[in-house]
């Protein structure tokens, strides 16, 4: 297609001629009526300056009879722009006046009429008149006129400003609907170059904004946040490959290695066994990564957001925290629980479990005291926080420097000081993801001294109105 | 408890091999149907114990072929096995009819014990008693009291649940998974190892000063309740 035929056939052209059409009709009408209107007008006053006249010159006949009328019009005739005068006898020759040929069944009926004539001094050039003519006692009959000139120079004026105006109409209409249309097109084919080149993977691409504010801007604003969704998605998805890449391969490189080693050195059932069992082992702990993973992957797609239901946070927190109790005091870890009630939220009572029990993990491996003989203390507040419930897990441990708190969330992210513990970097992660689905978020505080995580998500509606009661 | 009879409906035939091998090694007699409407035949004449069905399966898949088992009244006891370990998908499969959910890849012993409950929930006819028995074990649901030997030992309420589900089923193995799906009600894997200490602790309050053990530790499975004296 080409370039003018792609914009003639653009809607803003199409719409630009529709537009074109009604507005000349529109135009044709006004002018008609307005031109229809102006000659009735001019007839009106011409008519009404005839009937001055006639009353004037037959009120001078009625004074001076004939002879006196003669005189008249006789004088006025020679005024230069005058009426048009005509006395004839009852045999209907020209006594007086300044008309010397007119179609001869004129002078026999008396009235107004619309007429040709020639004037005197102008013979044989056929001009158009208003005349009225009047019959006057003794057979006489006067007629009295205007000529037209004017009102026919009126009305061709008109005619050629309408035609005029309508030839600008159709020249400006056109050119400025090729102009929108092209305004249009230039910046749909913006969009369209933006998009094409995002369908060839350039995610980072946007629709270009005019500035304006227009529907095509919003179009392009809602289109670019759905493409910044898209593009949070593909991120998320070429991160977990990245992750699976190097953080899978290692632990499958271990675990081959030991198969090898097995083969290669060891002879006896009991060592094939003890290897064996190691291998086991380590797949256990790769399925446990791939699980986490997946799980994170899910979650941040937004998928597991149909099972969600109302329940009480402290209920839960309260389960959770029940089922490490043992461990923490075998760990000599006091762990204790202060909830508000009516911390209602509706969320998967299951993902939260496990985000705390992640929090409540990280807090008995890395949560310890740095004194020697201090005891550890992990506590779990749950708090009705203005029209949001609050779940924080606070240690007196180490803490996480200020600049390591937003990167500790990230994905296989463990610091230094933590890799030689067992872990794969994912009880964060999950747990921030957990906290995204439940429209929520998770921060990282400094518990003076120590660590504070506080999962913060919206108190469940309608449930909200118990609030706190300690 | 041995002697099952267990259709496992699976399309990987090397999976489906071992699965019945494994299993005759336990003891039980196990079929293969490789595709849907195999098992669908095969589960409607009936006389299994426990089907196995993946969830994913050429001509009719897992849920379905579920469903119309269950829409002809037959009841046998489903274990569903999928590659979805997720919450929502175990959620429809135990919709679609499932008695129990289990997410590859899958550690055997896990899915014996797990088999070997749902065969027994099938069997136990006796319903649900009011007393619990074990050898000098006794727990009295309805005063949530338990003795030993006539000696009572208090319990949390906690280790109460514990306790009682390890009794339910005695002289089965009972991993830890399954105590902390039916105990606890999570999915999710608490990574440390929560659920011994919770057993050991509940050892401590019932074999303590006893010669001999009734909770005992199965490697590289999990737990039994079981009257060793016998």
């Amino acid at each position: 297609m080409t370039a003018l035929g792609k914009l003639f056939r653009t809607t803003a052209f199409k719409l630009s001629i529709v537009y074109l059409v009604l507005f000349s009709i529109g135009a044709g009408v006004v002018m008609t009526w307005v031109g229809w209107n102006v000659r009735r007008l001019v007839d009106e006053q011409i008519g009404a300056t005839v009937e001055a006249e006639i009353n004037g010159l037959s009120e001078q006949y009625a004074q001076g009879g004939i002879r006196r009328l003669v005189d008249v019009v006789e004088r006025r005739v020679r005024q230069p722009g005058a009426s048009l005068y005509l006395v004839t006898n009852f045999q209907g020759q020209s006594i007086a006046g300044n008309i010397i040929a007119l179609p001869p069944e004129v002078l026999r009926q008396p009235g107004v009429r619309e007429t040709s004539y020639e004037r005197m001094g102008e013979a044989n050039v056929d001009r158009r008149a208003l005349a009225r003519i009047f019959v006057l006692p003794g057979g006489f009959r006067l007629l009295v006129g205007r000529d037209l000139e004017d009102r026919e120079t009126l009305r061709r004026v008109m005619g050629g400003a309408l035609l005029t105006s309508l030839f600008w109409l159709i020249v400006i209409g056109t050119l400025g609907g090729l102009f929108v249309a092209r305004r249009v097109l230039n910046r749909v084919e913006g969009i369209n170059d933006s998009a094409r080149a995002i369908m060839q993977g350039d995610l980072a691409q946007r629709l270009p904004l005019a500035g304006a504010n227009d529907e095509l801007d919003r179009l392009a604003i809602n289109l670019n946040a759905m493409l910044e969704r898209i593009q949070e998605l593909m991120t998320g998805v070429r991160e977990v490959s990245d992750n699976i890449a190097h953080d899978l391969k290692t632990p499958l490189t271990r675990l081959r290695n030991r198969a090898e080693e097995a083969l290669r050195t060891s002879g006896s059932t009991e060592d094939y066994r003890a290897a064996l069992e190691k291998m086991i082992e380590e797949s256990d702990q790769l399925i446990r990564i791939f699980n986490a993973l997946l799980m994170i992957a899910r979650l941040e797609a937004g998928a597991e957001r149909g099972n969600l239901i109302v329940f009480d946070m402290a209920e839960a927190a309260r389960d959770v925290a029940d089922l490490y109790e043992p461990v923490a005091e075998d760990e000599g870890v006091d762990l204790t629980l202060e909830a508000d009630e009516g911390c209602n939220v509706r969320g998967s009572r299951e993902l939260i479990g496990q985000a705390l029990a992640n929090l409540i993990d990280n807090a008995l491996k890395y949560g310890a005291p740095d004194m020697p003989g201090a005891r550890s203390q992990v506590r779990i507040e749950v708090r009705r926080v203005g029209s949001g419930v609050e779940m924080s897990v606070a240690d007196h441990g180490p803490g996480i420097a200020a600049e390591d708190r937003e990167r500790v969330l990230g994905r296989f992210v463990r610091l230094e000081g933590a890799r030689t513990r067992p872990g794969s970097g994912l009880g964060l992660s999950l747990a921030a993801a957990v906290a995204r689905l439940h429209n929520g978020a998770i921060r990282i505080e400094d518990n003076q001294p120590g660590l504070r995580v506080v999962i913060a998500m919206p108190a469940a509606a309608g449930e909200a109105g118990a609030g706190p009661s300690k | 408890m041995s002697g099952m009879r267990i259709l496992i409906i699976e399309d990987d035939r090397e999976a489906a091999g071992y699965l019945v091998k494994a299993f005759r090694e336990a003891g039980h007699v196990a079929d293969h149907a490789a595709d849907g409407l195999d098992g669908y035949g095969k589960a409607s004449e009936g006389g299994y114990d426990v089907l196995i069905v993946d969830r994913m399966l050429p001509k009719m898949d897992g849920l379905s072929l579920i469903g119309g088992l269950r829409e002809q009244k037959i009841e046998t006891p489903v274990l569903i096995l999928s590659a979805l370990g997720q919450v929502d998908d175990r959620v429809k499969g135990l919709r679609a009819g499932g008695d129990d959910y289990l997410a590859k890849p899958y550690a055997f012993s896990e899915l014996l014990a797990r088999v070997e409950a749902l065969a027994r929930r099938k069997s136990g006819a006796s319903g649900d008693p009011t007393t619990l028995r074990v050898g000098g074990l006794e727990l009295d649901r309805l005063g949530h009291k338990l003795t030993r030997n006539g000696k009572e030992i208090a319990l949390q309420p906690r280790e109460y649940r514990l306790l009682e589900y390890l009794m339910r089923h005695a002289g089965q193995v009972v991993t830890r998974t399954m105590l902390l799906e039916n105990v606890w009600d999570y999915h999710f894997d608490p990574q440390t190892n929560v659920i011994d200490v919770h057993v050991s602790r509940l050892r401590g309050k019932i074999d303590k000063g006893y010669d001999t053990p009734m909770l005992h530790t199965v490697r590289g499975a999990g737990y039994m309740i079981r009257d060793s004296a016998r």
